[in-house]
């Protein structure tokens, strides 16, 4: 049992985003992954920094992905996730700090000297080559000539199901193939680390969910180290190995989907990842983090089980077919902030606007933060 | 309802019809008038009483004859043909960078920039023929083609900058970027994938830069002062119109000829010429 008590003066507004002053501060307490504890990286950011005029895009991060790591650069937008991308890939100078390929530094190194490939939003192919002169074109570059450059190209294509599209021009590809084409011309020269920054947000909704499974597929298939940068939280959870949250250009937190998803580093983690995100409700010392599908009656819970009551005045209920999303407050003796209920339909209880509800959750599914620096609390 | 639009349809149609039909014609009429009046004989063109409009006599070839013959047209037209080549060699040279340059620094300067040099392309040269006069001069190209194709790129140069400008600005840095990460070197990536993709723009420079340089009269005049090394604009005006006399006939023959190719160019690639001159004026 959690015991509600008072709000501390000065926590009338909710600090859902982590105050200004915070987003230099060093990395995060969870899944932090430091710049020199892992020998087996095949990629690092160290105290990477960008700033445009004044503005500070990417400040200090500090990141190590793994070999044949799918990681996931997740953030709003502004956060420093493309910026942070792009450095790796040599497209952006950063102001300080050093980017390491293989445990080599490349920070001063062109774009082309790093072995690095890129799939952009746009998917940016060359629309005056055929898709086989696509894919050849890194070979070419790179001085592949003659047969050995034919079977490349041909043995890359085949694999991927592009051998009846070669001779054609990319604008007479669908949205689909234009994403397997430019995976497989970023593939074809076996790069170090495949980089994709937002490759499937010009897919309309329906293409984009069978997108992201082929894309998943195809990095498991070649298995390249990959860096992933989206702002979809729901296209992060289902790709990345691990998740790097970024706000500000200040990294949050890196971690399995898993452990971001239970264990949000900071206030902008839990409130970030999540749909709806996560309640956050002010107690004394602290604020108080559950989960909209966390709220549930007594019925739910074991006699034994430590679980703490969570009264809810109902506002409004909106029924989702598979969900049913209760708008409301909390009621005494809790602060009456707002929250967020959600219920799976497999629960048959009434959800009905106006009334009262008792509601529980487990105390381990109630996640405590520091009201001062968002940070999670002990 | 769906009768009054059963009825609207044919009406539209027939409508944008005797619209395009009236635009064509007007744009045709000088062709054409081009066409009977240098193939028309002397009498059937002066006699006031005769259809002006089609051949009251049998054609004639007199004309063509007399343009080839009587003056020297061949030659011109071979003047007019290298200063346009040598011209065009420049202009690319100079503007197919500028305008990539300016393209890709904008935000940077570069649009402030890029209007400065547009605006030296409305310095007439009716002003800039004197001081291009003594540059010439001192350079001692007095009389000589060379004279135009030192001169001619400071009109072709900045308007050409500007129309390729645009062009490049409609190719997406992405796709450069994408070439630098394949392995290509930023010129790499301009030559081998940015003007390649902006091949229209250059055609059209380069039929934008043929056109200027038929057409320029002033320099011409000017700096060229021996017949055999007349252009076609200075030859035909000097040479087919004797005080107050005008040889019409091959006047039009001699237009004609010019202008045929030209307006052939300018139809196949009219779309991309006005696309790629708007997408420079429309995107900052």
């Amino acid at each position: 049992m959690i015991a509600p008590g008072q709000a501390p003066p000065g926590a009338a507004e909710r600090p859902r985003i982590v105050p200004r002053a915070e987003a230099s501060a060093p990395a995060p307490r969870r899944g932090d992954a430091r710049a020199d504890a892992d020998p087996a990286a095949k990629i690092e950011a160290r105290a990477l920094s960008k700033g445009f005029a004044e503005v500070s895009a990417v400040a200090a991060v500090s990141l190590a992905v793994r070999n044949g790591e799918f990681l996931v650069l997740l953030g709003p937008s502004g956060s420093g996730k493309s910026t942070l991308l792009r450095m790796i890939a040599g497209l952006e100078t950063p102001s300080s700090g050093d980017v390491l390929i293989d445990g080599a530094v490349v920070t001063d190194l062109a774009p082309r000297s790093r072995n690095v490939a890129m799939v952009f939003q746009s998917y940016a192919l060359y629309p005056h080559l055929t898709v086989f002169e696509n894919i050849a074109f890194p070979l070419r570059a790179r001085g592949v000539r003659g047969r050995a450059l034919e079977r490349r190209v041909l043995d890359a294509s085949a694999a991927f199901g592009l051998e009846p599209l070669l001779r054609r021009k990319p604008r007479q590809l669908s949205g689909g193939e234009r994403q397997r084409v430019a995976l497989v011309r970023a593939i074809v020269r076996e790069p170090t680390v495949l980089l994709l920054d937002e490759p499937l947000s010009n897919l309309d909704a329906q293409l984009r969910a069978t997108a992201r499974e082929e894309l998943r597929e195809f990095q498991r298939r070649v298995g390249t180290t990959a860096i992933y940068v989206t702002h979809d939280q729901v296209e992060a959870m289902a790709l990345g190995d691990r998740i790097a949250v970024l706000d500000r250009g200040a990294l949050r937190q890196v971690g399995s989907p898993h452990e971001i998803y239970e264990d949000p580093a900071d206030t902008f983690v839990a409130t970030f990842i999540g749909s709806p995100p996560m309640n956050l409700v002010r107690t004394a010392g602290a604020l108080l983090g559950v989960r909209p599908e966390h709220l549930l009656p007594r019925t739910h819970f074991a006699a034994a089980e430590p679980i703490t009551a969570l009264p809810v005045r109902v506002g409004r209920v909106e029924y989702l077919g598979a969900d049913r999303l209760a708008y409301g407050t909390l009621d005494d003796p809790w602060p009456h902030d707002p929250v967020v209920v959600r219920w799976p339909s497999t629960i048959a209880a009434a959800l009905r606007a106006g009334e009262r509800q008792q509601l529980f959750a487990r105390d381990t599914d109630l996640k405590r933060f520091d009201p001062g620096t968002g940070r999670r609390a002990q | 309802m769906r009768a009054a639009r059963r009825l609207r349809r044919p009406l539209a149609a027939g409508g944008r019809f005797a619209l395009l039909a009236a635009f064509v014609a007007f744009c045709a009429f000088p062709f054409y008038w081009m066409l009977i009046t240098a193939f028309k004989s002397t009498t059937d063109l002066i006699e006031v009483s005769h259809n002006p409009l089609v051949f009251n006599a049998p054609p004639t070839l007199a004309h063509v004859r007399q343009l080839f013959v009587e003056t020297q047209f061949g030659q011109w037209l071979l003047n007019t043909l290298a200063v346009g080549v040598a011209v065009v060699a420049i202009t690319l040279v100079l503007a197919v960078p500028a305008g990539y340059a300016l393209a890709r620094l904008a935000g940077r300067g570069g649009h402030r920039l890029a209007i400065g040099i547009f605006l030296t392309y409305l310095v007439p040269p009716t002003i800039l023929f004197i001081p291009f006069a003594r540059i010439i001069a001192v350079l001692g190209l007095q009389d000589s083609l060379w004279s135009l194709v030192l001169v001619y790129p400071s009109f072709t140069v900045p308007f050409c900058t500007w129309l390729l400008m645009g062009f490049f600005k409609a190719i997406p840095p992405e796709l450069e970027e994408a070439a630098m990460i394949d392995g290509l070197s930023r010129l790499g990536a301009f030559v081998r994938v940015a003007v390649p993709v902006a091949i229209s723009g250059v055609l059209a420079t380069v039929i934008f830069t043929l056109t200027l340089v038929m057409q320029e009269f002033v320099y011409g005049l000017t700096f060229i002062t021996s017949s055999s090394a007349y252009t076609v604009a200075v030859g035909v005006p000097t040479f087919l119109v004797r005080g107050d006399v005008y040889f019409w006939g091959a006047i039009m023959a001699a237009c004609l000829i010019v202008s045929l190719p030209i307006a052939a160019l300018f139809t196949l690639f009219i779309d991309r010429f006005v696309a790629g001159f708007t997408v420079g004026a429309v995107k900052q």
